[in-house]
């Protein structure tokens, strides 16, 4: 039962970071494929490492896993933040099918 | 009292990693935890007197409900939108205003809306945050900044302000 469950957990996580890695190859601009980057494989991740926590159960490594979820959304979230800020500034264009731009007053 | 705090909040981390609960370990992770309260100590948590509030603690699971609830929906969004063959798009960056005033809450929010839907924060100026979006669904500001931060600026203004 235990088994079914890790397994399920890892089959999800597997899957969603797959849609990421595509998403990364056909969205058009950085902003657009850090979208993917960023939600698919932090979930798909957070996913894998639940199924992780299932299999050994309460020991240490399923309690080392529970606690790498909490860290990898911060620093998945600050890293995006903080690479989408950055190709901004460096210059990276929008798509041309952006509807909108607030930033860039902003920025000169 | 508020190096206190990170001590504590150091120590339980260490413990969950190393998960050993002889004396040395303790006693090493009581040293680590020190040194870091010592450096880090006078950055973090204005006000420690929160933490012991149990209504914060109550708004605290409801926002980690909902934001869980909203990673979710937010993996569907992404996944729909790469694996349709005609990729409905319409990205931009707009532009959102804030009501929140403390840092901590400030970060929390902008990772929370990182983590929802199509939406990604690029830069905090002044009270205002500027988000990318992958579907730009309204061009009415009062409407999207509803849309877009939801009811986690209310959570967020309950426990961490």
């Amino acid at each position: 039962m235990n088994d079914m469950a890790a397994i399920i957990l890892i089959s999800v996580g597997v899957l969603f970071n797959i849609f990421g890695c595509i998403g990364l190859i056909r969205l058009p601009d950085v902003y657009n494929r850090l979208q993917a980057a960023t939600k698919c494989v932090t979930l798909g991740c957070c996913s894998i490492l639940l199924g992780v926590m299932v299999h050994f159960g309460i020991s240490g490594a399923g309690f080392r896993a529970l606690v790498a979820i909490p860290i990898l959304f911060f620093t998945a979230t600050v890293a995006a933040h903080a690479l989408v800020r950055g190709a901004y500034h460096f210059g990276a264009k929008l798509d041309k099918r952006s509807v909108k731009d607030d930033y860039r007053e902003e920025v000169k | 009292m508020r190096y206190l705090a990170i001590f504590i909040l150091s120590l339980i981390f260490w413990l969950l990693v190393t998960f050993k609960f002889t004396l040395p370990n303790i006693a090493a992770g009581a040293v680590a935890s020190a040194i870091t309260a010592a450096i880090f100590g006078r950055y973090y948590f204005h006000g420690v007197g929160k933490f012991l509030q149990p209504r914060r603690w109550l708004w605290f699971i409801v926002y980690l409900v909902s934001f869980i609830w909203a990673c979710i929906k937010a993996n569907f969004d992404v996944a729909y939108r790469v694996l349709h063959p005609a990729m409905p798009i319409r990205p931009g960056i707009v532009k959102v205003k804030t009501t929140l005033k403390s840092d901590f809450a400030r970060t929390l929010l902008a990772n929370s809306i990182t983590m929802t839907p199509g939406t990604i924060t690029v830069d905090i100026i002044g009270d205002m945050i500027y988000i990318h979006w992958i579907y730009i669904r309204s061009e009415d500001p009062a409407l999207y900044t509803r849309m877009v931060t939801g009811r986690f600026e209310e959570y967020i203004k309950k426990f961490a302000e």
